[in-house]
């Protein structure tokens, strides 16, 4: 894989340092076959240091939903080895299927059929509850 | 299809409506005994409960409905392993509207998404238990003759007491509501009620372990039981179930014309002596469900 010239894909830039692995574990990129690296402490001029992902393959999931964990960063979408887009995340109104509830008293701790559905309720602190027990989402980073 | 998960379902003006048919059924019951004749009523109770049941049963025969009901878990579908949906979908084949109790928080919600007839929440564990608050509005509304201008007291569990998170979402929504919160300080009211409802809409409000201290301002004291259903350790339920305990000298500085609630049942939380005070709603409060919770039914099938 030439890092640098990844023809269709994504790149994540300007990641707080130290939370790359957890990006890497929320967009559940070990399942992905594809190339992906992940550049630890980088030198930033704006942040000091910065993480970075780079997947050399295209995703099928809202990546606004990273804005939870981190709104800072960017998303660059490659395609033909150009920059065709870049945008920080939005919050998306709901996820679904992303975080999990963890109250065991939930409906969705035994049905487990059923989506596991967070609306945004806080935008301002980024607080997101389960639709079905409104149990504030736990941050795991 | 309209269903009742939770309290905030209900806009003020459709609470207020639901006191006005309340007290026109309390005034005229006869005009109300045949007006659901031929509908049916499911109630169905995942978790042991007698008094809900039994309003939502009362108010569907007193509006001259009849009632299909499921009381042992263990005898339904359920126990086999049907989910919630597949339940709410097969009995919507069978009755016009569901009254469900369920242990999991948000069963009643995913009732209401796939039943094709309205759904009203009945409890679901430690979340919403709208109906209790509608019980608890009428309640308000006959003892002070108003649901604005109150200093309300909440005592006891205010961390795991549903009925308490669902009053104060209720209540805040009216004018000039106080709220004092009067807990042990392992069981204060959840920072996301205090937050999201108290702090958001700058209502006023007072946090205690003294309930005497506080007891002259009040015009309505809510005493609420430690439930030992709701711990998962039994030490700490051991621990906290006698924190407050109401009895006739801790109402030596009570205003003359307090209310006094409790959603019951009750432990021991307020002493038997208190019963006969003409303070004492708590047992009023069970009759006024029965009335709230026909005047819900009437609305929900649009027979209001």
């Amino acid at each position: 894989m030439n890092i640098d010239s990844i023809k269709n894909g994504i790149v994540i830039d300007h990641i707080k340092a130290g939370l790359s692995m957890d990006i890497f574990a929320f967009l559940n990129l070990e399942d992905l076959d594809a190339p992906v690296k992940i550049l630890r402490k980088m030198p930033s001029k704006k942040m000091g240091k910065k993480d970075v992902i780079k997947i050399d393959s295209e995703l099928d999931v809202d990546l606004n939903a990273l804005g939870y964990i981190d709104p800072d960063i960017s998303i660059n979408i490659i395609k033909d080895g150009v920059i065709v887009d870049k945008y920080h995340p939005t919050l998306p109104e709901t996820m679904t299927n992303i975080l999990k509830c963890k109250n065991p008293r939930c409906i969705t701790s035994c049905e487990q059929e059923l989506d596991h559905i967070f609306k945004l309720t806080d935008s301002k602190n980024r607080i997101y509850r389960c639709i079905y027990c409104e149990t504030k989402s736990e941050m795991d980073f | 299809m309209r269903s009742v998960i939770d309290i905030l379902d209900l806009t003020v003006e459709e609470i207020d409506e639901l006191v006005k048919c309340a007290l026109d059924i309390i005034s005229n019951p006869s005009n109300y005994s045949e007006k659901l004749k031929g509908k049916k009523l499911a109630t169905l109770f995942f978790e042991p409960s007698t008094r809900t049941r039994l309003s939502f049963e009362a108010a569907m025969y007193e509006l001259g409905g009849n009632v299909l009901s499921v009381s042992d878990q263990k005898a339904s579908s359920a126990s086999k392993g049907e989910s919630v949906a597949d339940t709410a979908k097969v009995i919507s084949c069978y009755a016009d509207i569901i009254a469900m109790r369920h242990p999991k928080e948000g069963a009643p919600y995913v009732a209401s998404k796939n039943a094709s007839i309205p759904v009203i929440n009945a409890g679901d564990g430690g979340h919403n238990h709208p109906t209790q608050t509608l019980a608890d509005i009428l309640t308000i509304y006959r003892e002070k003759g108003r649901l604005t201008d109150l200093t309300i007291g909440l005592c006891g569990d205010l961390k795991f007491g549903r009925t308490v998170h669902s009053l104060i979402n209720a209540m805040a929504r009216y004018s000039n509501i106080k709220f004092v919160l009067i807990s042990p300080k392992e069981l204060v009211l959840p920072s996301y009620v205090v937050s999201d409802v108290l702090d958001k809409n700058n209502i006023e409000y007072k946090v205690t372990t003294d309930l005497e201290s506080v007891m002259g301002e009040l015009d309505v004291l809510y005493m609420t039981r430690v439930q030992q259903e709701r711990f998962f350790n039994e030490e700490d339920y051991l621990r906290l179930k006698d924190s407050y305990i109401l009895t006739p000298e801790k109402l030596l500085d009570a205003k003359i014309d307090l209310t006094i609630m409790h959603p019951l049942p009750r432990v021991n939380e307020i002493s038997v002596a208190i019963d006969d005070d003409p303070r004492a709603a708590y047992f009023k409060q069970v009759l006024n469900g029965k009335y709230m919770r026909m005047a819900l039914i009437l609305k929900l099938l649009g027979e209001m």
